[in-house]
């Protein structure tokens, strides 16, 4: 009985420092180039937008080369998500939540279509394309001009208009 | 010899004593007669053991008698890698889901992913940047956890003005449960050192959509793992194959597949799936962001819709209950539509974030009766009625419904899914 007591208070003094410390540590050191290649993070304040820039005009190309076949003539939904032309609000029923209408910021729109479209060949559009598809919808969804250009200054300054509409659920 | 009074109903519908099982003695006794006339004196043998067996397998597959046990699949029509598949719960006992009955949501397929090329990158507000390979991270102190894991798009069906008519698994099954085994994050955090500033984490997969998401810092160095194992063997492909993050009792999105990016910052990215979509839209029009938690749910699984009481008299009600706060306190199951509820037995161990069983003994009279489970969790938490949570939420936030789901058993013992 004392031995095994005096065994697990010898367990509960040493595991905590164990448990924290004693790891092999066999992280190998990651050069600033291989993070710069592979940290694709695009952020609201514009940190990780690319050079490269392009307009709506441009974009509407693109769009109908590669995301049309999908995404529907304009935007307005296919097999895949309505994009744009949204035909009524966030309260209506239902609602119609689009680029236009839902998405706070522009900077989503360029990191998820860099990162994750088209679908069908993710990967492939060169940085002046994605500014030119992502003007295309921002101009599609009446938020910018069809020949405003975007470019990593300009896109973090496009205030989207559903921008105050979320609640941090988890600082409640 | 069961006492006549232990039968007697506990609450309305033919609810019993959960403890009516463990009493001694209960029998439910039938006689079955041996369909073969043996000469007196011969054994009986059932035909399986009147030849030698198949031979060893190297893995093992379910019986050919078990094969309707499939996970529903369904996948966009231009892209048949983006969708979902689910969990038939209809069809299983006990908490753990079989590996490859785990629900699936890829936006772009399954990625083949050999493991010697793949790697952990930790960079952003640390002191190292690090760089860790898969067959490095299985040296590392491991830790195994039992949780569940489901989406915050599960049970989106609920959402609609008419009840949905299928199997429970396909529209509640995005949830699973799985021991998951792996390196504590926190491990790998201290040894990149995290500077003061840091406060999210950007965690990226290596899938065609790079599915990217932000947590807080502080549920990484709580309980997520870096997980390499589930139910013992390595994470199937589907599941995140060589590297998942488990970040126990949080929507599912978090729990980043093919994990190979982990950025520390200060704020949130704002990725897609965190503002597009896994929000959720109020009646006011602004949108709950960030609703990681998976709050106290249950489900009676068994009867629900498709399974079919042939007759009058005994029947197990069972179900599984889990929370994202902690354990499951108790579940209460009704067979009155609401009116009166009796306390399940929970199967032991009830873990924290994890699937709870929970059974109750029920005779079924014949009538029409309409049954319903609901979950308090160890916070007090007590899962809502439809009702209540529409009133809440509305009916267009898509994520996160949790409401009581209730099955209507009509006199000819078939299963309809209600809002009652
Ligand atoms: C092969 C079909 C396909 C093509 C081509 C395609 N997409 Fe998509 N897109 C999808 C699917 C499917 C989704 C939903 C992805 C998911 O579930 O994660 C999607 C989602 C999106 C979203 C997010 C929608 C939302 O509301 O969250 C955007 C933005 C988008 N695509 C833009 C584009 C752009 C721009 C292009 C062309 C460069 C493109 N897509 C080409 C299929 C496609």
């Amino acid at each position: 009985m004392f031995m095994r007591n005096s065994l697990l208070i010898l367990a509960l003094l040493i595991s905590p420092v164990l448990y924290a410390e004693e790891t092999p540590e066999l992280g190998k050191p990651a050069s600033k180039a291989l993070v710069e290649q592979w940290n694709n993070d695009i952020f609201p304040d514009g940190e990780g937008l690319p050079s490269g820039k392009g307009t709506a005009t441009y974009g509407k190309k693109v769009y109908q080369q590669y995301c049309l076949s999908c995404h529907g003539v304009k935007g307005t939904g296919d097999s895949a998500d309505e994009l744009a032309g949204a035909k009524h609000g966030l309260t209506d029923n239902p609602p119609d939540k689009t680029i236009g209408t839902y998405w706070p910021y522009a900077t989503t729109l360029f990191d998820f279509t860099r990162r994750s479209m088209p679908l069908n060949n993710p990967g492939s559009l060169n940085n002046s394309q994605l500014y030119a598809v992502t003007a295309y919808l921002l101009y599609l969804n009446d938020i910018i001009g069809e020949k405003e250009i975007m470019d990593a200054q300009t896109l973090a300054k496009v205030k989207m208009p559903n921008r105050d509409g979320f609640v941090n659920y988890q600082s409640k | 010899m069961t006492a006549k009074h232990d039968l007697k109903p506990i609450a309305g519908g033919g609810l019993l004593d959960r403890r009516l099982f463990l009493k001694k003695g209960l029998t439910f006794s039938a006689v079955v007669l041996s369909a073969d006339v043996l000469a007196q004196g011969e054994h009986y043998r059932p035909d399986s053991s009147k030849i030698a067996g198949k031979p060893f397998s190297n893995y093992g597959l379910p019986s050919q008698y078990e094969r309707e046990t499939i996970r529903w699949t369904m996948g966009n029509s231009m892209a048949d890698g983006n969708g979902v598949s689910w969990t038939p719960l209809q069809d299983l006992e006990g908490t753990i889901t079989p590996n490859g009955l785990h629900f699936e949501r890829h936006h772009n397929g399954v990625p083949e992913i050999d493991p010697q090329q793949h790697q952990l990158l930790i960079h952003g507000l640390v002191d190292k940047s690090l760089l860790f390979e898969v067959e490095d991270l299985l040296r590392y102190p491991m830790t195994s956890l039992l949780c569940f894991i489901e989406c915050g798009g599960n049970s989106n069906a609920a959402w609609r003005s008419k009840p949905i008519q299928t199997k429970l698994g396909y529209f509640h099954g995005m949830a699973s449960c799985s021991e998951w085994t792996g390196v504590p994050l926190r491990l790998l955090l201290d040894e990149a050192k995290l500077k003061g500033r840091a406060k999210w984490l950007v965690a990226e997969g290596a899938d065609a959509s790079l599915m990217n998401v932000s947590l807080p810092l502080e549920k990484a160095l709580d309980d997520c793992i870096i997980a390499l194992y589930q139910n013992g063997e390595r994470i199937r492909p589907e599941n995140g194959y060589p590297l998942r993050l488990i970040a126990p009792g949080w929507e599912g999105v978090v729990n980043v597949k093919w994990l190979r990016r982990l950025h520390i910052t200060n704020r949130p990215v704002m990725a897609r799936n965190e503002t597009s979509k896994y929000t959720e839209l109020m009646p006011s029009g602004k949108a709950r962001q960030f609703t990681f938690v998976m709050e106290a749910k249950s489900l009676i699984t068994h009867p629900s819709f498709g399974h079919k009481l042939d007759k009058q008299g005994f029947y197990q009600i069972s179900g599984l209950a889990w929370s994202g706060h902690g354990k499951i306190k108790k579940v209460e199951v009704s067979a009155d539509g609401g009116k009166t509820w009796a306390t399940a037995d929970l199967q032991e161990p009830v873990l924290s974030k994890c699937f709870t069983r929970f059974r109750i003994p029920w005779q079924w009279t014949g009538e029409k009766v309409i049954l319903k489970s609901r979950a308090i969790d160890e916070t007090g938490y007590v899962q809502p009625e439809r009702e209540e949570l529409v009133k809440q939420r509305g009916t267009h936030g898509y994520f996160h419904y949790n409401a009581i789901v209730s099955w209507e058993i009509d006199r000819d013992g078939s299963i309809t899914h209600v809002y009652a």
